[in-house]
């Protein structure tokens, strides 16, 4: 479905992602990991289109996104949310999650009712009507999962939305994902710190180093690699 | 009644109330109060114009005055040069204000100029025009352009000569119809897209809203709505000099409104017109009636108002009023 081949990214001489590869088949949930500074918000950044790799291509679904504008990008089928979240501070939580619903659905009532069911599945129903600014900070991750789905993604790309969750609320969180890909056949790829939701949810992993793929494979086969123990999870890891 | 659909009920009867008093108020009044009343609908539009820029797209014009003179000069100079009338000459003026409000938007958007940058060069256009027509001789340069004026019996609407009431009445239409155009804009997919451009380039390009397109879109209506107010005003007061129409103190005038009635709520910028323009004028007539002579207390009053407003009611008097009457949804 996203296939990344060979992308570089240098910012003022220093490479950020040197050659990265990898692809996602449909339906899978898969997670890239890696120490702070390894590459990961900068691949990330370039499938959602705020950057053109310098080299090497991005396609989704038979096209090339390589260089796309991030609008265009969403078009094409791919939801994201941001590690910082930028909720529409004053705006309420429908309308919110209403500009993303305005992508499939023209009319205001259509992507209203999209909105309000996303809402409902995700626990914010009873919120709507509040101003975004005035939700607690696992409410406002909720609320970037929410404006992503709306655009009725095929592939959802999640920047640390666990990061500041407790390990309940995480557990939420995750249990919703995995009925969106169960449900919907909807594809993710998420980046993620928190190795209780990696472990939780991911299908595959990608684990990057000083911007390029040191491993792959499923998280058993993971938590057993020598150069991902070294160099992130450490000796100690026991999942 | 689709227009004005989700306006609550007390709202509606609210604005029909106004609506009447507005209507019938010209029967009552005096050359002078008319005078203002004119006065507070000109604000009033071109606030509201001014407000589907900035207070919707969060895109801050500061040279608004470049808009009002383009569309003043060209319906009076295609009047004054060849007698069309200026229904016909407002077609030019739109266009005029449409295409500089196209260029002004396509070199801050293409080349990434936002927030105070933007907000400089839209003064810098305004003077590039304000020093332009000083010297453009077709429309008389700096000694002015001055429409013929003669004592009408009749009012002839369709050369907008005759009566303030009919100049009243016009812009009264013109207000009415940008409030019923916000309403509707602010409830439609673009109005959605407008608001979260302004509160996250970042986030709503990610939602898949085109930046470049619907910001285009917002500087060209309010520049072609703009326009209008200018037409009114040429013909209104008969004659145009390039000194006092682009200067800026009339760019600023005109967003005092928006920013003391509540910058984005759809009634801010018409409550903002009345209480400046109304207690201004009104300040005025009673210094006068004191025997008290001031210079410059309109300027005065402006900037106590604005400081009060910051102070105290820093999103405008609009939003804690509407609270109040419970017309918040």
């Amino acid at each position: 479905m996203l296939a990344v081949d060979s992308i570089s990214k240098s910012f003022r001489g220093l490479r950020a992602v040197r050659e990265a590869s990898f692809e996602i088949p449909e339906g899978r949930i898969n997670a890239l990991i890696g120490p702070n500074g390894a590459g990961k918000t900068t691949i990330f950044n370039m499938i959602a289109g705020v950057y053109a790799p310098d080299s090497g291509e991005i396609s989704f679904l038979g096209r090339k996104i390589g260089g796309l504008r991030p609008d265009q990008i969403c078009a094409a089928g791919i939801g994201r949310t941001f590690q910082i979240v930028k909720p529409f501070a004053g705006l309420s939580v429908l309308d919110n999650v209403m500009v993303g619903g305005f992508l499939r659905e023209r009319s205001t009532a259509g992507a209203k009712r999209i909105s309000l069911e996303i809402l409902e599945r995700l626990g914010l129903g009873a919120k709507r009507d509040l101003p975004a600014s005035s939700l607690t900070l696992p409410d406002r991750k909720r609320l970037e999962v929410a404006r992503a789905l709306a655009t009725r993604p095929k592939l959802l790309l999640l920047d640390e939305v666990m990061a500041g969750l407790r390990p309940t609320e995480c557990d939420q969180i995750v249990a919703v994902f995995r009925e969106l890909n169960r449900a919907e056949g909807l594809t993710i790829l998420l980046i993620e710190h928190v190795m209780r939701a990696v472990m939780a949810l991911a299908e595959h992993i990608g684990v990057l180093h000083h911007g390029e793929v040191i491993s792959r494979g499923t998280p058993a086969e993971i938590v057993r690699d020598k150069a991902v123990l070294e160099c992130y999870l450490g000796e100690e890891t026991e999942v | 009644m689709r227009l004005l659909e989700g306006v609550p009920r007390r709202g509606l009867v609210l604005l029909a109330a106004l609506l009447v008093v507005l209507a019938v108020f010209p029967v009552f009044a005096s050359g002078y109060l008319l005078a203002v009343g004119f006065l507070i609908l000109y604000f009033a539009y071109v606030g509201q114009a001014w407000n589907i820029m900035m207070g919707f797209a969060g895109q801050l014009s500061l040279g608004h005055s470049l808009y009002v003179g383009v569309g003043a000069y060209a319906a009076a100079a295609l009047y004054v040069h060849f007698g069309l009338s200026p229904w016909i000459g407002l077609g030019a003026s739109i266009a005029f204000c449409a295409l500089a409000g196209a260029v002004i938007g396509f070199l801050a958007f293409r080349f990434g100029v936002s927030g105070v940058y933007f907000a400089i060069l839209t003064i810098a256009f305004a003077e590039f025009a304000r020093i332009g027509f000083d010297h453009f001789t077709w429309v008389r340069g700096s000694s002015g352009l001055f429409l013929p004026v003669a004592n009408y019996a009749e009012n002839d609407l369709w050369n907008l000569r005759g009566s303030p009431r009919m100049f009243y009445y016009l812009m009264l239409g013109l207000t009415v119809a940008a409030f019923v155009l916000s309403h509707a804009l602010l409830r439609s997919r673009m109005g959605y897209y407008w608001l979260a451009i302004r509160e996250s380039p970042e986030a709503a390009q990610a939602l898949g809203v085109n930046l470049f397109r619907y910001k285009m879109i917002a500087v060209v209506l309010s520049a072609a709505m703009t326009s209008l107010a200018g037409v009114v005003y040429a013909f209104y007061y008969n004659n145009l000099f390039p000194e006092q129409i682009f200067h800026i103190s009339r760019s600023i005038e005109l967003i005092l409104g928006p920013i003391i009635g509540g910058i984005g709520t759809l009634a801010g910028p018409i409550i903002g017109a009345f209480l400046l323009t109304g207690l201004a004028e009104g300040l005025r007539e009673l210094m006068l009636q004191l025997g008290v002579e001031v210079p410059g207390v309109k300027q005065v009053f402006y900037g106590l108002c604005l400081l009060l407003v910051v102070i105290f009611l820093p999103d405008g008097v609009w939003p804690p009023l509407a609270k109040k009457l419970r017309l918040d949804r």
